[in-house]
């Protein structure tokens, strides 16, 4: 089926002056034919401005985005532009409020033109009965709804233009917990039935680690860590993934790991450091070792291909602790 | 909130503005429909007996040069004016809403031209634009109409444009143009029926104005001539003879500052009522509880916090809603309390209600609500503020909202300890750099002159913590003060409030949605559910034996790191009741999957099941939540 590959992917906004920002500095990731990529990444590390880049609406200035080979552009006409679609995060703010839900799927399924009018009814509750939304839920507003079964009606409106591709950006960020997990089974639901694609973006990476089949972590515009997600987990190469692994708050788990990335120096976006964006925060780096000048000097990118699995960081799997008995307990086949 | 704005018309018709300007607006309806019909015979009759007779008991307002009756031309005119000021507005629609919802269609370079063209109508001055076209049309009452129609038209354009832009950005715009949705059916289906509501409100108002532009039009010769006759016409011919027999000239007048004023109301009450939202923090003393304080056995120590059945209301237009229902809790010294829940919960107005934080109109009543001692639901004065002031601290979820951005890190910090503490501007500097060194804020001295702008999230939520520090606080509020941070900030935010409770003996209220946050830095939690306490247990108990189906459903419904992926999620049915419609008996009974009858009629009470733990549930269950199992290695 259809592989997504963005090579070299650089997205920069103009500013004024010397306030430009390149929100994706030259990131590769491959998003396989039916599996689940989860992209993590704290606020500013560019993970939303990579999905807005493969829908056409950031400034790409370089690198390529293909679909099979065939490039998707922000020009390219529109029936191949619907091959990427989103779920977005605000099922209150995504779904037209004096549209029913059966008008919003029904819109995208006459806009594909691949069913009839006679035929568009059957369509809408065929996608209705796929997100698990009673038929009758057609007729409804979207006020009508709770926030779970809106974006249900969201999921079903994306995958009504039939997309290779499911970009999914925060989609339970605006959710209460307790709905949270019923959004999350429907998504890994779709994608074993269906062999959906999808790319999963989100700042939870307990969320990322349950829905991904591979898991990619963003920092300040690249991404520093990319691998299968239980290998990432249980043994992260990264510094930074680590740290983020060691931040996640565990019921049960009175003790705490050593690993923090201190804020008090958070490298301004418009102008990142030199060498490895991470230095001035990492717990490896020349923070801890004032003889680690290399981070400070030298992109670590070049070396990334050749580690356990890809990963940006001169001084790899120093922060990967030889037991981490917790996290590899839960590893296994699927 | 769905339920105000569903109707706003008839809200906008309860206010007493609103009620007076439709009472107006229908008598001018009315007068516009039939006043011809039946007052025309009398408008037109020429009496030449009576010329322009006074104010007498058969002409109420007199007559005119040809003797005709002016109250009866007074009242035939009230179609022509209002009939000529809606056409107007037609005409300065017929322009601007198509001008304005072009770009919407059009392609970026097109738009940028059209918007420009906007831009310039809008910056030429209207009356200029009216006076021109009325001169190169000719004088006559539809070269006055199209006059003030054109010269509208800018703005309506503007108005259009602006509420289309922000439909247009709108998350479900953006989805259907990426489904391949044509333009002009994005259009027609999603923007203009969501901007046909403020667009239909602004124009009604318009007519007011219009009314009034082109009564001045006739006024000075160049809207409607005779025969034919407006309010302003009439209000010039009467003019002429004012000091013989004002009410000629009066009354027109009268009429055109009416319907003004009606219009204008009406539109004003609208506005209102559509924008309605509670602001700023309320100091309404809390209404004394009709149930008499019951005593309540406090073992050693007297508590930092003592709440007994604390219930907040607040009024709506629906009636009364009251999201939080007799809760009650106490707070150890040294201890931190939880408050986990959904939204809706009541979580925030509880800890809001506590710290006499409540936005008007809620309001809270209790039995009981004691902070060290002394009772809170007493008249707010002098010395409970300084107790509040300086014995308890709050920390809110956005510390970007709740700093000064305008006053430095240092003013902000100092000014509390000057007001409450009465120290020297000196002291208080010494005292604000330890407070900052105090929750790791590396070169304290250097952050004093910097800006809240100038600082990361984590610094600004450090800086409020500090703050709150400044005095000796015994009682900590954060309510979800790490929600808006990262997760590599968030555990540092946690770590720092635990240590500020180790090393000042600060007791703590943290409310979070998080039940994980929860279990990471408190001792103890309250699970809240529509507006009452479920469970209240310490926080080993919450990670091996919750008892409450509530708490055991929220903790095994959030994947955690050890999740095992390959068995779905547990998951909640359902929704949380309406505040306004709690059932009778357990209110989780309709989503619950032990419910039986007696649960849906009768509603638990909190009861002890063990030391250190209270469950509101007529089958509380035991042992781990499946999930944790491994974990806790029963």
């Amino acid at each position: 089926m259809t592989t997504l590959r963005i090579r070299d992917l650089t997205v920069r906004y103009a500013g004024a002056g010397q306030r430009s920002l390149t929100a994706v500095a030259g990131v590769d990731l491959d998003v396989p034919s039916g599996q689940v990529v989860g992209l993590v990444g704290e606020s500013g590390s560019g993970k939303s401005t990579l999905a807005r880049a493969l829908l056409g609406l950031a400034p790409v200035v370089g690198g390529s985005m293909e679909l099979d080979g065939r490039p998707i552009s922000s020009r390219s006409h529109r029936q191949s532009r619907r091959r990427v679609q989103m779920v977005f995060q605000d099922p209150y703010a995504s779904l037209d409020p004096r549209m029913t839900i059966g008008e919003t799927i029904g819109e995208v399924v006459a806009a594909t033109g691949r069913v009839g009018r006679a035929g568009r009814a059957a369509e809408v509750d065929r996608l209705l009965d796929l997100v698990a939304l009673d038929r009758s839920h057609g007729r409804r507003l979207p006020r009508e709804l709770s926030g779970g079964q809106r974006q249900r009606a969201a999921i079903a409106r994306a995958l009504a233009a039939e997309p290779d591709v499911l970009l999914a950006d925060e989609i339970t960020s605006a959710l209460d917990v307790s709905v949270q997990g019923a959004i999350l089974n429907l998504i890994r639901d779709l994608q074993q039935r269906l062999g959906l694609t999808v790319l999963f973006i989100s700042h939870n990476l307990s969320v990322v680690r349950y829905v991904s089949d591979v898991v990619a972590v963003m920092y300040l515009g690249r991404i520093v860590e990319v691998g299968p997600v239980d290998d990432v987990i249980a043994h992260p190469q990264h510094p930074y993934t680590a740290t983020l692994l060691d931040a996640v708050p565990r019921l049960g788990a009175a003790t705490r790991p050593a690993l923090t990335a201190p804020d008090d120096d958070v490298p301004d976006p418009h102008d990142p450091p030199p060498g490895c964006r991470f230095h001035t925060r990492c717990p490896v780096g020349p923070r801890a070792d004032p003889g680690r000048t290399l981070c400070v000097t030298q992109d670590p990118a070049e070396g990334a291909d050749g580690r356990r699995h890809r990963c940006a960081c001169h001084f790899a799997a120093a922060a990967d602790a030889p037991d981490r008995p917790e996290l590899i307990a839960s590893e296994g086949p699927r | 909130m769905s339920a105000a704005r569903s109707h706003p018309v008839r809200a906008a018709l309860r206010t007493p503005t609103g009620a007076s300007a439709a009472v107006v607006l229908a008598g001018l309806l009315f007068l516009a429909a039939f006043a011809p019909t039946i007052w025309g015979h009398q408008a037109r009759h020429v009496d030449v007996a009576h010329l322009l007779a006074g104010t007498s008991s058969h002409h109420l307002l007199g007559t005119d040069n040809l003797g005709r009756d002016i109250l009866a031309r007074l009242l035939v005119a009230t179609r022509q004016s209002l009939g000529l000021a809606v056409l107007a507005v037609g005409v300065a629609a017929v322009i601007g809403v198509p001008l304005g919802a072009l770009p919407t269609v059009l392609g970026r370079r097109s738009a940028r031209l059209v918007n420009a063209v906007i831009d310039f109508a809008v910056a030429f001055p209207a009356l200029l634009l009216a006076i021109f076209v009325a001169i190169v049309a000719g004088v006559g009452a539809q070269s006055a109409v199209l006059a003030i129609g054109i010269a509208g038209a800018p703005s309506t354009a503007r108005l259009t444009q602006t509420l289309a832009a922000s439909i247009a950005g709108s998350d479900y715009v953006a989805a259907a143009r990426l489904a391949g949705v044509p333009r002009r059916r994005l259009l027609w289906r999603h923007v203009l029926p969501n901007i046909g509501e403020p667009l239909i409100l602004n124009l009604t108002l318009a007519v007011g104005g219009a009314l009034l532009a082109m009564s001045g039009l006739s006024f000075l010769g160049l809207g409607v001539q005779p025969p034919s006759y407006d309010w302003g016409r009439m209000l010039d011919e009467g003019l002429a003879r004012v000091y013989v027999s004002p009410a000629a000239a009066l009354a027109p007048g009268a009429a055109v500052v009416l319907a003004g004023l009606a219009f204008n109301g009406l539109g004003e009450a609208l506005a209102q009522v559509v924008s309605t939202r509670p602001v700023g923090l309320a100091n309404r003393k809390m209404a004394e509880h009709p149930i008499d304080a019951e005593p309540v056995a406090v073992a050693g120590e007297e508590p930092v916090l003592a709440v007994s059945r604390l219930s907040v209301h607040i009024p709506t237009p629906g009636g009364e809603i009251t999201p939080v229902r007799e809760v009650s809790f106490t707070i150890a010294r040294g201890e931190i309390v939880g408050i986990v829940g959904e939204s809706g919960s009541g979580k925030s107005l509880t800890a809001m209600a506590v710290g006499r934080l409540l936005a008007d109109p809620a309001y809270a009543t209790a039995a009981r609500l004691e902070f060290l001692g002394h009772d809170l639901r007493s008249k707010r004065d002098g010395a409970l503020r300084q107790l509040l002031g300086t014995s308890r601290s709050v920390v809110f979820q956005d510390p970007a909202s709740t700093l000064n951005p305008s006053l430095t890190v240092g003013r902000q910090l100092t000014e509390v300890s000057q007001v409450h503490q009465r120290l020297n501007r000196g002291d208080a500097r010494r005292r604000a750099v330890s407070r900052l060194k105090a929750v790791r804020i590396p070169s304290a001295e250097r952050r004093l002159r910097q800006y809240p702008h100038q600082l990361s999230g984590g610094m600004r939520q450090r800086v409020m913590i500090a703050m709150g520090l400044m005095g000796d606080p015994a009682l900590i509020i954060a309510d979800e003060p790490t929600s808006a941070l990262d997760v590599t900030v968030q555990q540092q935010i946690l770590r720092l409030l635990r240590e500020v409770n180790e090393d000042t003996g600060a007791a703590a209220l943290l409310i979070t949605h998080d039940i994980a946050v929860v279990a990471d830095v408190c001792h103890r939690v309250l699970v809240m559910y529509a507006g009452r306490i479920v469970e209240q247990l310490d926080v080993d108990t919450l990670c091996t034996r919750p008892a409450h189906p509530y708490t055991r459903a929220l903790i095994a419904s959030v994947p955690d790191m050890v999740t095992d992926r390959r068995q779905p999620l547990a998951t909640i049915t359902g929704r949380p009741p309406e505040p306004s419609q709690i059932p009778d008996g357990c209110a989780f009974a309709a989503r619950c999957g032990f419910a039986t009858e007696r649960c849906h009629s009768e509603r638990p009470p909190l009861v002890t099941l063990r030391p250190g733990q209270e469950a509101a549930c007529w089958h509380p269950q035991s042992g781990p939540v499946l999930q944790l199992l491994e974990k806790a290695g029963a």
